[in-house]
């Protein structure tokens, strides 16, 4: 790890001037640079900082309709940032530009990052898998680029595949998963029934609430799997058949004083909730479902930012968008306490002891600066609107009582590099 | 007609009850019931309840008293409150989304924070007529004015600047980067300083009206409430210049700040998230809004004790004091 820091240094030497918008020329691209552009400008023209938006993208269906993925979900998000960045920017002489880069969902992304870096993107928030974060990480780390992971919960990556130069955004599912145990244990609802889809997705959530129960003293008294057979969406005919199948499904449980599911495939959970066999509350990928943000929340300032992403896109803010709009936040707020848009000065203050933001989450943000995961609380609620936030009350910890949420330092198998 | 009457016989019995000495009317806006609260500062008893427009959040008062001027966020404007009869009797053209303002010394403008369109709105009173619109940072709040009358300050929760505007030019003049989520400004009475609360940041930020630059932190520590909850929100200043009110919202405690050595010197606890507070006419008291808790808390300004808390509409946000 530390024999990396002379490079990345000399590095972010050179990223000085493409902060200021001169061409890149250090930069040893493969292919040739696009046709030059005037180099100098005008005194007094506003420096521009080039955030990129690195997106794979299909369409997704949902249970219920409304909760289709909007087309534009964590983009808008962005888009709104970065209209706050240059509100602020119109003080500072600084201009933030977002350019949004669409891939399919499982393409090779490296060639189309490249692209990016050479458009001069040194910041670039990311909504990609897993391996296609691996894929490009190591090769943005060496070029000076900061990634923000806004679209993945993956553990693995701020843990085993954790990666000096990727900042995470979104909350991991280990935070999710603690956030709603918590809240059943304070509830005094301990006893837990868990079925799990047959994705992997699915079942990276549900190891999540195994962990989860075991962290604070939930008992998972019996599970079971709901295998994907291509069950039908509720037309006409199914939803008679998912009222007889939902009852029959849970019956054999043992007993439990909350089913939670885990099934971020959406293809049953969201069928649970009044179905199941006796009456019990359900969690986790549906009834009470944990989120990174609610977009019926309306504390703590909540109300101004939904407002004006409504008014930006004509619909409320769900978390991948609040996600998002913290990280180019984050890249803003580091521009204008700097006061400059050098890109070494800009990450030096980001990974600064006493960086924090202000997202509407009731408290500042800050980083776990072991794995450059997000502190943040978990919102717990229903399709309607907010029913709690973790941590709950008495939930305790040395350092922040956010670490309470997912894997804390002391557990953590990430080794920057 | 016969209304009319009803109301004056009612604003009548109001001023009798009000005719023991040194007796003001407090009034309290509540955020949630569209409602303002009528406080009686002698008796410390709600003596009306005013119906409102939508999300009555910041509140002020005519220097002479005869009317309250009210932002209704959710309804785009500003009315204006007969204080005789407790009836609207107006409104001014605000902007949207008006949350906080703040009247310049001899009463003939207002100056409204828009929230949600980065935009500070300069109201002339008399002519009720928008005399122009400052683009200011990202959610524009907090509003003060130098006793002068020369400058203004707007503070930007988002953008996290005190942006201070010249009232004869409507220009902004000096930028100046304060802590996160700046919510109030306070000038001292000489002044000579800006003193400007930052509830997610945690402290207030003292700036030099010459320089403009922040030349103290003031932080707050309780023992047993850890930092995060302890937000500075509202902020006043005695009239000698001597101590300064912060209220910590959900702290749910006001801090009495020494404004020579910046230093504490006392957290008085009142009600639930501590928002706003107002001065009593010859400053005896202070009056604190407890948003979660419902109710306002008066404290004695030479004892800084919590003197009687009293039971208001939903969720109290401001607070307005007669001056006679």
């Amino acid at each position: 790890m530390k024999s990396s820091v002379p490079t990345t240094l000399a590095i972010f030497f050179g990223l000085f001037f493409a902060s200021v918008n001169v061409a890149p020329a250090q930069e040893a691209a493969p292919k040739p640079a696009p046709a030059a552009k005037p180099a100098v400008k005008p005194a007094k023209e506003a420096v521009e900082i080039k955030i990129g938006y690195l997106r794979a993208y299909e369409p997704t269906l949902a249970l219920s309709v409304l909760d289709m993925p909007p087309r534009d979900e964590g983009v808008a998000g962005a888009t709104v940032a970065v209209a706050d960045n240059n509100t602020t920017g119109s003080f500072m002489g600084q201009k933030f530009i977002l350019d949004v880069t669409e891939v399919k969902f499982d393409a090779d992304v490296t060639a189309i990052f490249d692209e990016m870096v050479a458009k001069g993107e040194r910041y670039v928030l990311t909504d990609i898998s897993a391996p296609q974060l691996l894929s490009i990480a190591d090769k943005a780390r060496d070029a000076g680029i900061l990634l923000f992971n806004v679209g993945n919960s993956d553990d693995s990556l701020r843990e085993e595949d954790c990666r000096i130069n990727v900042f995470h955004i979104a909350p991991t599912r280990s935070m999710l998963a603690d956030g709603l145990a918590q809240y059943l244990v304070w509830k005094q609802w301990p006893r837990w029934a868990l079925i799990t889809g047959s994705h992997d997705r699915d079942k990276l959530f549900a190891a999540a609430l195994r962990r989860a129960a075991e962290r604070f003293g939930g008992q998972i008294v019996g599970e079971k799997e709901f295998t994907d057979t291509g069950t039908a969406k509720q037309t006409d005919s199914g939803i008679v058949q998912i009222q007889k199948q939902m009852p029959v499904f849970t019956q054999d449980l043992p007993d439990h004083d909350v089913l939670l599911v885990a099934d971020e495939s959406e293809v049953f959970g969201s069928y649970l909730p009044f179905r199941t066999w006796v009456p019990r509350p359900v969690a986790g990928t549906a009834g009470m479902v944990p989120t990174a943000w609610h977009p019926a929340s309306e504390q703590w300032g909540g109300a101004q930012i939904q407002n004006r992403f409504e008014k930006a896109s004509g619909r409320r803010m769900l978390s991948r968008d609040m996600s998002a709009w913290t990280a180019a936040r984050i890249i803003g707020e580091a521009a204008t306490r700097t006061q400059s848009a050098d890109a070494r000065k800009i990450e030096d203050f980001i990974r600064g002891d006493g960086f924090s933001v202000a997202a509407f989450r009731g408290q500042r943000v800050t980083f776990r600066k072991w794995n450059w995961q997000l502190r943040q609380p978990i919102f717990l609620g229903d399709g309607r609107g907010v029913i709690t936030t973790s941590p709950q009350e008495g939930f305790l910890h040395q350092v922040s009582e956010l670490d309470t949420l997912g894997v804390d330092q002391p557990e953590t198998k990430c080794v920057l590099k | 007609m016969r209304n009319r009457s009803i109301a004056l016989a009612g604003g009548l019995l109001t001023l009798l009850a009000a005719s023991p000495a040194s007796a003001f009317m407090a009034y309290v806006s509540n955020e949630k019931d569209n409602t303002v609260s009528v406080v009686d500062t002698a008796t410390m008893q709600v003596v009306k309840t005013i119906k409102t427009g939508q999300r009555p959040r910041g509140i002020t008062i005519s220097h002479d008293g005869k009317f309250v001027y009210l932002c209704a966020s959710d309804d785009d404007t500003i009315e204006i409150i007969d204080t005789a009869t407790g009836e609207i009797v107006g409104s001014l053209p605000s902007g949207p989304d008006p949350e906080l303002f703040v009247l310049s010394p001899d009463g003939k403008m207002l100056y409204v924070a828009n929230e949600d369109d980065n935009l500070v709105t300069v109201i002339d009173i008399e002519s009720k007529a928008v005399v122009t619109e400052i683009p200011v940072g990202v959610e524009p709040e907090g509003m003060g004015i130098s006793p002068d009358g020369k400058v203004m300050v707007n503070t930007s929760e988002t953008t996290n600047m005190a942006h201070f505007i010249d009232t004869t030019t409507h220009e902004i003049v000096n930028n100046v980067l304060v802590d996160a989520r700046p919510r109030f400004v306070e000038f001292t009475p000489d002044g000579k300083q800006a003193w400007v609360s930052a509830e997610i940041g945690g402290t207030v930020s003292v700036i030099d009206n010459a320089s403009r630059e922040v030349v103290h932190k003031v932080t707050f520590e309780i023992p047993g409430l850890r930092a995060e909850s302890i937000q500075p929100v509202g902020l006043r200043i005695t009239a000698d210049g001597k101590k300064a009110y912060v209220a910590l919202g959900p702290a749910n405690r006001v801090a009495v700040v020494n404004t020579e050595t910046f230093e504490v010197e006392k957290y008085i606890l009142v009600g639930q998230r501590v928002w706003q507070l107002a001065f009593t006419p010859g400053q005896k008291q202070v009056i604190t809004t407890n948003g979660v808790s419902n109710d306002i808390t008066f404290i004695d300004v030479e004892t800084d004790e919590p003197v009687q808390s009293v039971t208001v509409g939903s969720l109290p946000w401001g607070v307005a004091v007669s001056p006679k």
